[in-house]
């Protein structure tokens, strides 16, 4: 029965009427078990007036995009996007499905599993096929980060998972892949949704979101006071970066809730990341460990945080930012 | 009006064992709480009462083992009026999908409910799945990341709920299921006559002969899901470790120079 299920399908994300890059990140996880599998690599675009950014899609990585195009999929909404992804499921019948573990990936799935009556992996990140069984390895962090658990989905179809946004970076776009677009329709009853989008309220903080800044300079308890973030602040301005922190710094209301890094606050994968008097407690690291280089400051020479260290200072944040700041300055 | 909450019992460390063999986590002989991330479901619950001036009855239900009823009368105590556990041998090793078909029975046959409410996540397992797939097998809207309820009156609720870059105002239609994020309220402490009204409260505990079920939906066996292996997490680098107790020149110069290396200055 599951051999009637194959290839691969990622859920695109559209933001203020453009493909949001979380799709692309997916693509590129989608690749990878695509070509182990030797099956096509599919991304399901959902929206309004979309249909032309499809190749888009093509040229980040996919051999095919299935789009559904209709002014009742402009804003994200759980009932119809799982109606129409049902619809669409049972009419292509993937053998894999994944979707960003953002908002709507981790609303829509948990609902689309009940649907497709099959199992759904939350928050992975790292997936690979185990090619003797044909069969997706999921891994995810639980327990606070303490144990990672290998989930496989053996005998329901499709096998579903979300994984985190910024675990992967998406493949270089290549303008001359060549794929097939398909405009799919579905039946005007899986278009009529219950719930009504009101409005949206911005988060009124300016700046870049830090899953987007290509500098972190983030703090800990280490910092021991909530005025001295005003030096991660600073230290952050001169390298046009943003301030994150541990979660036991968001507790001590020392930095807000947006900056929290880690498992129950983002991931990031900036180019460098600087902790400041942060322990390294994995569920910290379990946010920050992708990043591309990490500089570390600590007083306790064990801290954990050095192991996922490129550059590991042994010292006080309080002597050693300040100095930075000074340097950075003259 | 008919509120139901749905809370787990969770460990209340993270040093937790999982058996090799199912992949299940070892709940005996470890200390349990009520998923912290549950007490804001409850206080939320407990709030949308007082609002509606007391004319509205809430219902607990959790699955879990007997002592899963502490859990339970821990939500009483801060001020729900009732509960309802689910508990049998067959339920266990249960993953989402078999947890949240096993809830569906359970609030099914405790009634007809207006809202129910679950948090965002249980601090073992982290899914965030068993609340919205309650919902959906119950066939009702689903509103998940709730950070504030606006109204819930004439057949309408009309919430904020969390999404990246802001928050959006929705509204759905009643009977409805939410999911509550940490934002939403400040649970209150339960006080000494809610601990004595819970303690005089009977749950009543409902196995797998008690619900409509099949029996190829229940616990293990009836989870898509299977945990093939466990391990503890890989750390990957090993920098260079520079003393600044000793030399805080060179270890403000190393910085420097990696950074210019990385192009940052
Ligand atoms: C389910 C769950 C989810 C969680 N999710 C997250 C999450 O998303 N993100 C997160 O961050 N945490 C999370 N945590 C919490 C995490 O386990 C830690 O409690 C937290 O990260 C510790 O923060 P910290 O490193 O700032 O503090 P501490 O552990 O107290 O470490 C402070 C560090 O600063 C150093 N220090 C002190 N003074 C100085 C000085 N003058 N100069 C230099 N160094 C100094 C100390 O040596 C120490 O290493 C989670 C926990 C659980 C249970
Ligand atoms: N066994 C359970 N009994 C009752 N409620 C549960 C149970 N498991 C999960 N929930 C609810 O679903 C939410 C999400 O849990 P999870 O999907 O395990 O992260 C929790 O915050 C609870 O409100």
């Amino acid at each position: 029965m599951n051999a009637e299920y194959r290839g691969v399908w990622t859920l695109s994300e559209v933001r203020d009427g453009r493909i949001h890059p979380v799709s692309y990140e997916l693509l590129a996880w989608g690749r990878d078990l695509a070509d182990s599998l030797e099956v096509p690599l599919s991304a399901v675009l959902l929206g309004h007036n979309i249909a032309e950014q499809a190749g888009d899609l093509i040229v980040q990585g996919a051999d095919q995009v299935y789009v559904v195009d209709d002014l009742e999929l402009a804003h994200f909404r759980p009932d119809i996007w799982t109606k129409t992804l049902t619809a669409l499921v049972n009419r292509h019948r993937p053998e894999i499905f994944i979707a960003s573990a953002t908002s709507t990936g981790r609303t829509v799935m948990p609902v689309l599993y009940v649907d497709l009556e099959t199992g759904l992996t939350a928050d992975c990140t790292e997936l690979s096929i185990d090619t003797k069984e044909r069969l997706l390895l999921q891994t995810r962090p639980a327990i606070g980060g303490n144990v990672m658990a290998d989930i496989k989905t053996p005998f329901c179809r499709p096998q579903m998972c979300t994984v985190r946004p910024r675990s992967k970076k998406p493949l270089a776009a290549d303008p001359a892949r060549t794929g097939k677009v398909f405009t799919e329709s579905v039946a005007p009853e899986s278009l009529s949704s219950v719930i009504k989008l009101l409005e949206f309220l911005p988060e009124k903080n300016v700046g870049a979101p830090l899953q987007d800044a290509e500098i972190i300079v983030a703090g800990g308890k280490g910092m021991k006071k909530a005025a001295n973030f005003a030096l991660l602040e600073e230290l952050a301005g001169l390298l046009g970066g943003s301030v994150g922190a541990s979660r036991m710094a968001v507790d001590l209301n020392w930095a807000p809730y947006s900056s929290q890094v880690g498992l129950s606050g983002k991931s990031v994968t900036p180019k460098i990341y600087i902790a400041c008097g942060i322990s390294g407690a994995v569920q910290h690291l379990a946010g920050m460990s992708a990043s591309d280089t990490v500089i570390a400051i600590n007083s306790d020479p064990e801290a954990p945080i050095f192991r996922v260290a490129d550059l590991a200072i042994v010292g006080d944040v309080l002597e050693i930012v300040p100095a930075l700041i000074g340097r950075l300055k003259s | 009006m008919r509120i139901g909450v749905l809370v787990k019992q969770v460990p209340a460390t993270e040093n937790v064992k999982i058996d090799e063999k199912t992949g299940t986590m070892i709940r005996e002989g470890v200390d349990a709480e009520l998923n912290p991330l549950d007490l804001h479901a409850v206080e939320e619950a407990v709030r949308l009462k007082e609002r509606l001036g007391g004319d509205a009855e809430i219902t607990v239900i959790s699955m879990g083992p007997p002592q899963a009823q502490k859990a339970v009368k821990a939500a009483i105590a801060m001020g729900c009026d009732g509960g309802l556990l689910l508990s049998d041998r067959r339920f266990a090793g249960s993953d989402t999908l078999a947890t949240a078909r096993t809830l569906a029975a359970g609030v099914k046959q405790a009634g007809h409910f207006d809202l129910l409410l679950s948090g965002e996540r249980a601090t073992d397992g982290e899914t965030g799945q068993v609340g919205p797939a309650v919902g959906e097998i119950l066939n009702l809207p689903v509103l998940t990341f709730v950070s504030a309820v606006e109204s819930f009156s004439d057949g309408y609720l009309t919430v904020q709920r969390g999404v990246e870059g802001g928050h959006e105002r929705v509204q759905a239609p009643l009977p409805a299921m939410i999911s509550v994020v940490k934002e939403i309220n400040v649970p209150r402490l339960c006080t000494l006559g809610g601990k004595l009204r819970a303690k005089k409260t009977v749950i009543p505990v409902l196995g797998a002969d008690d619900l409509p079920l099949p029996q190829e939906h229940l616990g293990l066996a009836g989870s898509p899901t299977k945990v093939v292996k466990v391990s503890y997490p890989q750390i990957t680098r090993s920098g260079k470790k520079i003393s600044a107790v000793d030399n805080p020149d060179g270890a403000v110069e190393a910085i420097l120079s990696l950074l210019g290396a990385r192009g940052a200055v």
